[in-house]
């Protein structure tokens, strides 16, 4: 488990108000943590201050679980 | 036209969370009024402001993780949360938690603010400033918007029916209940959930009304002192917070589901001023015309009136308007009634004031009393009307009326009765 995954399931666990044990790799910010998509916009607003880094729109898009941010942040982070 | 009547009230204020530990301090003559401890005030003119007591929800204590998920509290500005709570504490006495697909049509919102996110924009415009637009949140906008009230509740208990609100400054509760009723009187519903909610204590809310005149300054030592209409020494009102919602039922909806009834609505009344964006009209005609339409549509006269919940707002010059206003409606029949102004209690809620005093209307005639106007040491005028000071009175009341006047010219009386077996 990298720091970077426990740093965002921390972000995701007080954003969305989750049990953290449902906070895994697999789960999907909509379909399995009650996001919506005003959520996910914040969420991603969250990953960019946490980690000093600018997640273009394009990318976000991609972004649909908490495995794909962790990935996504292991490679662009910057703090 | 249907009759309406009211089966549920929730509040809160900043006396306390609910409506009896509120109507009790009231009743007891306690003020809300204190030290604002929770921003800086040291270059504020006024650094005092009736607060709503934040606490674990005992005691009268406000604890807003009762009534809203700590995740959605983040999103939103201080007004929706109270208007939640408001709602809630309503549906809740009005025993009324529509299930069926057609009871959740029949059921609508209609909650206002006077000013709304007042707070969350000063903030967001700072960071917009200093961290640039994206650092925005999508919640800034659904966050602030006064009729995000309306929804919050809407979506919370699941009510499909009309989905309203009202913008009218300081008369923004009072329009929200008669608008309310009025639907429900025209069929467009059959129970309406109405009210106004307000979050204004912050320093940019503090510094706008200081720069209207429009605040008490004089009292920063012992704000207790600081709301005192028709007082000789009152200096301006003293900024409050909060929620009142009531629930608005067609009376043989109510009668049915075999519901207690607090009062009838009978009686709503609108003018405008046409004269100056802050103050009132000299002569008091806004005023005297929005009594005088209500009484008509209660098809009362002056004398049927008990009980007056004034707007009485502690500013030198309004409160002698109004009674000026209120003493040409009654004529002879002054004597016979009681005025009081429960903002010496609670301060000025601005758009949830004339929510909350529509209800301690109905309390009054619940209880068959008149809250105090506190801090009335010295009358600046004399006259007729039982302005009851200091202490509650008990008295019959049977029928109540409760004005509102805002900002812009805008004044609403709504007129309760008691429901006659």
């Amino acid at each position: 488990m990298s720091d970077i995954g426990e740093r965002v399931k921390k972000i995701v666990v007080e954003h969305l108000g989750v049990e953290p044990e449902k906070v895994i790799d697999s789960a999907s910010f909509i379909d399995d943590l009650g996001a919506d998509s005003l959520d996910t916009v914040e969420l991603v607003m969250a990953f960019e201050e946490e980690f000093g880094c600018e997640i273009p729109d394009d990318a976000a898009e991609t972004i649909l679980t908490v495995g794909d941010a962790t990935k996504f942040l292991e490679k662009n982070a910057k703090s | 036209m249907r009759r309406v009547v009211v089966t549920g009230l929730g509040m809160v204020s900043p006396l306390g969370c609910g409506v009896e530990p509120t109507w009790q301090r009231i009743l007891n003559g306690e003020s809300g009024a204190r030290k604002i401890e929770t921003f800086d005030v040291s270059d504020l003119q006024t650094k005092i402001a009736c607060v709503v007591p934040r606490g674990d929800g005992s005691n009268g204590t406000f604890n807003p993780d009762q009534w809203m998920e700590p995740k959605d509290q983040r999103k939103v500005d201080d007004f929706i949360i109270f208007a939640m709570a408001a709602a809630t504490q309503a549906l809740n006495d009005a025993n009324w938690h529509p299930e069926s697909e057609e009871d959740k049509c029949a059921t609508g919102t209609l909650i206002g603010s006077g000013i709304g996110g007042l707070n969350g924009i000063a903030e967001t415009a700072i960071l917009l400033k200093e961290r640039g637009p994206r650092r925005v949140s999508p919640f800034f906008i659904p966050g602030r918007l006064i009729n995000l009230t309306s929804g919050y509740v809407s979506i919370e208990h699941g009510l499909k029916g009309p989905n309203h609100s009202v913008v009218t400054a300081c008369s923004t509760g009072a329009h929200a209940i008669g608008d309310a009723a009025r639907l429900i009187a025209l069929g467009d519903a059959d129970v309406m959930v109405a009210g106004g909610a307000e979050s204004p204590i912050s320093r940019i809310g503090i510094a706008g009304f200081n720069a209207a005149r429009a605040l008490s300054t004089g009292f920063n030592e012992t704000p207790e002192k600081a709301s005192r209409p028709y007082d000789k020494d009152r200096d301006g009102f003293v900024m409050g917070e909060g929620a009142g919602v009531v629930i608005l039922e067609e009376i043989e909806h109510a009668r049915r589901r075999g519901a207690k009834i607090y009062a009838e609505v009978i009686g709503y009344g609108l003018s405008g001023d046409a004269y100056h964006i802050t103050s009132p009209s000299p002569d008091g005609d806004g005023g005297f015309r929005s009594m005088s339409a209500a009484l008509k549509r209660a098809g009362l006269t002056p004398s049927d009136l008990d009980y007056i919940n004034a707007h009485g707002t502690s500013t030198p010059v309004g409160d002698e308007i109004e009674l000026g206003a209120v003493e040409r409606l009654l004529g002879n029949a002054a004597s016979r009634v009681a005025m009081s102004s429960t903002k010496s209690s609670t301060g000025h809620l601005l758009g949830a004031a004339g929510a909350i005093e529509a209800i301690f209307a109905m309390l009054a005639i619940r209880d068959n009393i008149a809250p105090p106007t506190i801090n009335l040491d010295h009358p600046s005028v004399e006259t007729a009307i039982d302005l009851v000071p200091q202490s509650a009175k008990k008295r019959e009341i049977n029928v109540a009326l409760s004005n509102s006047f805002g900002f812009g010219g805008t004044n609403a009386s709504v007129i309760v009765r008691r429901l006659a077996d």
